[in-house]
């Protein structure tokens, strides 16, 4: 069962959110972030071509062009390869563990799986994120010295940074599983 | 109460055992209340396997319904075949334990139990066949190793796997049967395929089946002890995992979760689900040995199946290295002996070996080649042994010389005049000037007369290079060392001028307040002195007084000078470190076989249709390069200087000599 749905982020962006249910106990989120906007793109790429022209009439430099040139391109290159995510998914198992996945602009993806047995639980925590308080998700860690104690707090869309509507839908189905879980778990 | 509750199923294979005292034993599921003392029974128990401590669900007790607690499980046992009653006291009691071939966990029956059965992705095209490998119980899984193929004799495949169980300490057995089939589903062969559940009973068996050229999995788990209606054999829901065995087989997981030790047998993996999977399928070599082309008894499939891997240039190279290794440590045994002759312990020898960072480099790459041998070196240099080359750096190095000495002289022209629009003491100024030109003078006489010499020093140090870029690096950083010696011994001559004026200004200064420096007892005592003592002191005073400027701007231009040409030798010295602890087969790993570096796993969902079971792919997550190198750095050779800045400005405010090649096990000049 899928469906889609659209959302926004904390700076306005539209932001979309496709669920996937393969079964009752495997569920699949995934964001979509804005893509890369042509205004800001040329705006880049024109304050640093007019500071490599001023540059130039100050040095009589034509290397100054070209290395302008080149700086752009590998800035482009390097920004969609390590910097601009495109899509953020969150997969989430029961009895097996929650898998977040990046997938970059370029085509890299980067995929981080946390064990079910590591998981304490999923909540949405508040913070204040420069001059604003948003919300984000996280998933709780446990300590594997000290059952009780949370060893690390992982958050989860941090490069979509979906607004509070958007979370509670995530919040309430890894709730579902994750009480399911730990109704049918071994140990306490 | 001091027992815990809990309901516990058990179920045994074998003989079944009289009980003694028998506890109240309920007819649902074992619900137990209370069991006095300890039990004893009869005989029945086949080897011991410790299964340590697990946590407990207990079933809905009369009194507490939601009680739980962990317990050790210490014994249990079978009545007729079935059934439960288990008993386990506090965990604090001594307990003997006693166990079984086969004693598994089944909970309270909650709908909805997913069953993890990991599947190696060579073994989705084999024939039918029954499926070996391990069921863990704690996280309901069971790990596919292999399929074997009919015919089979029930008797050799028992054998078989209690072969590889004892050779590897892994509980392998037969889990269920694989019926990979035509279309039409065949009746007998599904008939069959249930019989063998009797034979090799398996608490869950599990059932798998595919068609024959499509994409339609079913799996079904069946238990037969745990009955949710009485005679109705209940089954779980199945969560297909496919993995690739060959890449998880020689995988590394990072951080290496340490799993309990392993006593006889099956023990319990108290964390890291996944770590268990791994654990299970690298320990299992031995049952990957025989294939089902083979001539033996028990026809298997597993990944070597899809063709036993093997090069003939490995199997030639593996042959050979064994007498070149060998030979090649007689070299270098002999290289270190000739190296440890008592013939470069006579001084002045060893000073000069220790101040030349060459040496230095060349004795951490003796040690280094001895130690590890098949390592590689660390990147093949450019070979400098064309003469034309030598000649040309030959020729290229006296004007450099030529050219540093040159600028020297201007800078002590331009300091003998008003530096910066200071004004300097004339004499003072002239005398130290012209003491500094003439040593210059001497430096390029003596680079003159040795540049006919240099192209053959050159060329013959060159032939170290091929030792590595490290050694020429090393090579590169003396040569830098000799050819400012002049800086370095102006620094000297400064610094020393200096220090003495501080030192006299200091101790002149305290005569100025009457005090006096008491060497016994480390401190400053007052001292009173003579009348003609005070008008001389105060004199020298005066005079050093209004000398200290010139000194300090002769020290102060030296001591900048040194610190350039050390700092760019302490850079040289930081890359040849990073050269040599840079582990580079691992990184060579990272790039050519991601899978053996394993930072965990990562699932891909697979085509799901409504109805059949869930199918994952398990594919390996490798290292990111910056945890590969931060886990495999090899030890540096450790020679950083051991100043603080406070300490180094200290010393340069006083005038004191800065030494930065202290290496490791070097003492105090």
């Amino acid at each position: 069962m899928e469906d889609e749905r659209s959302f926004s982020d904390i700076c306005g962006g539209r932001l979309v959110l496709q669920r996937r249910y393969y079964s009752p106990f495997c569920r699949e989120f995934c964001l979509t972030c804005p893509r890369l906007s042509l205004c800001s793109l040329t705006a880049v790429t024109c304050t640093v071509w007019l500071a490599a022209y001023g540059l130039f009439t100050l040095w009589e430099n034509s290397m100054i062009l070209s290395a302008a040139i080149f700086i752009t391109l590998l800035g482009l290159l390097g920004y969609l390869h390590f910097v601009k995510i495109d899509q953020e998914t969150l997969l989430i198992i029961d009895s097996l563990g929650i898998q977040m996945t990046s997938s970059y602009a370029s085509g890299k993806e980067s995929t981080t799986f946390i064990e079910m047995g590591n998981v304490k639980d999923v909540v949405i925590n508040e913070a204040i994120y420069m001059q604003k308080v948003i919300y984000y998700l996280c998933i709780l860690l446990k300590d594997p010295v000290e059952p009780h104690k949370i060893s690390q707090v992982v958050p989860v869309f941090q490069s979509a940074k979906p607004r509070l509507d958007c979370l509670i839908e995530v919040y309430r189905s890894c709730q579902e599983i994750l009480a399911h879980q730990k109704a049918t778990s071994t140990s306490p | 109460m001091n027992l815990p509750h809990w309901a516990l199923c058990v179920s045994l294979s074998s003989v079944p055992l009289a009980l003694h005292s028998v506890p109240a034993i309920h007819s649902d599921l074992g619900l137990l209340t209370r069991v006095p003392g300890s039990l004893g029974f009869g005989a029945g128990s086949r080897g011991l396997k410790v299964l340590g401590e697990v946590g407990c669900l207990p079933a809905h007790t009369r009194q507490d319904p939601n009680q739980r607690q962990a317990g050790r499980v210490c014994l249990g046992w079978v009545a007729w075949g079935r059934g439960v009653a288990l008993h386990c006291p506090p965990a604090s009691e001594a307990s003997t334990v006693l166990s079984f071939q086969q004693l598994f966990w089944a909970r309270q029956r909650v709908p909805g139990m997913v069953l993890k059965a990991f599947f190696p992705t060579c073994c989705a095209s084999a024939d039918s066949g029954l499926l070996v490998g391990r069921w863990v119980p704690e996280q309901s899984s069971a790990v596919v190793l292999a399929v074997v193929h009919f015919p089979f004799i029930p008797i050799q495949v028992k054998e078989l796997l209690a072969q590889v169980q004892q050779a590897s300490q892994v509980g392998v057995a037969v889990l269920g049967t694989w019926c990979h089939r035509q279309q039409e589903p065949e009746e007998s062969l599904g008939h069959f395929l249930e019989g063998l559940g009797t034979i090799f009973s398996h608490e869950p068996w599990l059932q798998l089946c595919r068609e024959r050229g499509s994409k339609s999995w079913s799996c079904k788990a069946i238990r037969q002890q745990v009955p949710v209606a009485p005679g109705v054999p209940s089954e779980d829901q199945v969560m297909l995992i496919f993995y690739d065995q060959r890449k998880v087989l020689l995988s590394q997981l990072h951080p290496p979760t340490v799993l309990p030790d392993h006593q006889a047998g099956d023990a319990v993996a108290s964390s890291g689900g996944l770590a268990v999977v791994f654990d299970t399928v690298a320990r299992s070599e031995l049952l990957f040995h025989g294939d089902q082309y083979d001539e033996g008894p028990v026809r298997l499939s597993h990944w070597q199946s899809e063709g036993v891997e093997a090069s003939v240039l490995g199997e030639l190279a593996k042959r050979a290295s064994g007498p070149v290794c060998l030979l090649l440590a007689c070299l270098l045994s002999l290289v270190s002996a000739v190296s440890a002759c008592w013939l470069w312990k006579l001084w002045p020898l060893p000073f000069i070996r220790s101040k030349l960072s060459t040496c230095e480099q060349l004795r951490h790459r003796l040690e280094h080649l001895t130690l590890v041998f098949s390592t590689q070196r660390a990147q093949s240099p450019t070979q400098l042994m064309s003469s034309n080359r030598i000649g040309q750096l030959a020729d290229a190095l006296v004007p450099v010389a030529d050219h540093v000495a040159e600028e020297l002289q201007h800078l002590l022209q331009w300091l003998m005049g008003a530096p910066a629009g200071l004004k300097m003491n004339r004499a003072l100024d002239q005398v130290l000037g012209r003491f500094f030109l003439y040593h210059i003078h001497l430096w390029i006489s003596y680079i003159h007369l040795m540049s006919p010499f240099i192209e053959r020093i050159l060329w013959h140090v060159g032939l170290s290079a091929c030792l590595g870029l490290t050694v020429a690096l090393s090579i590169l950083s003396d040569i830098i060392a000799l050819l400012t010696f002049h800086i370095y011994c102006f620094y000297v001559y400064g610094a020393r001028l200096y220090c003495l004026k501080i030192y006299g200004l200091s101790s002149l200064w305290r005569l100025f307040r009457g005090k006096k420096w008491n060497v016994l007892r480390q401190r400053v005592d007052s001292c009173s002195y003579n009348l003609d003592q005070l008008f001389i002191g105060t004199l020298l005073f005066t005079i050093l007084v209004f000398l200290l400027p010139t000194t300090a701007l002769y020290y102060l231009v030296f001591t900048l000078l040194r610190l350039l040409v050390v700092t760019v030798q302490g850079l040289i010295h930081l890359l040849v470190d990073l050269i040599n602890s840079l582990p580079l087969y691992s990184l060579g790993l990272r790039l050519c076989r991601p899978y053996r570096l394993a930072a965990g796993v990562k699932f891909r969902v697979l085509e799901h249709e409504a109805g059949r079971p869930l199918r994952l792919l398990m594919q390996i997550n490798p290292l990111p390069y910056s945890h590969v190198v931060h886990t495999y750095r090899l030890p540096s050779c450790g020679c950083h200087p051991k100043h603080s800045w406070g300490s180094l400005c200290r010393k340069l405010f006083f005038g004191e000599l800065i030494y930065p090649w202290r290496q490791r096990g070097d003492r105090q000049d």
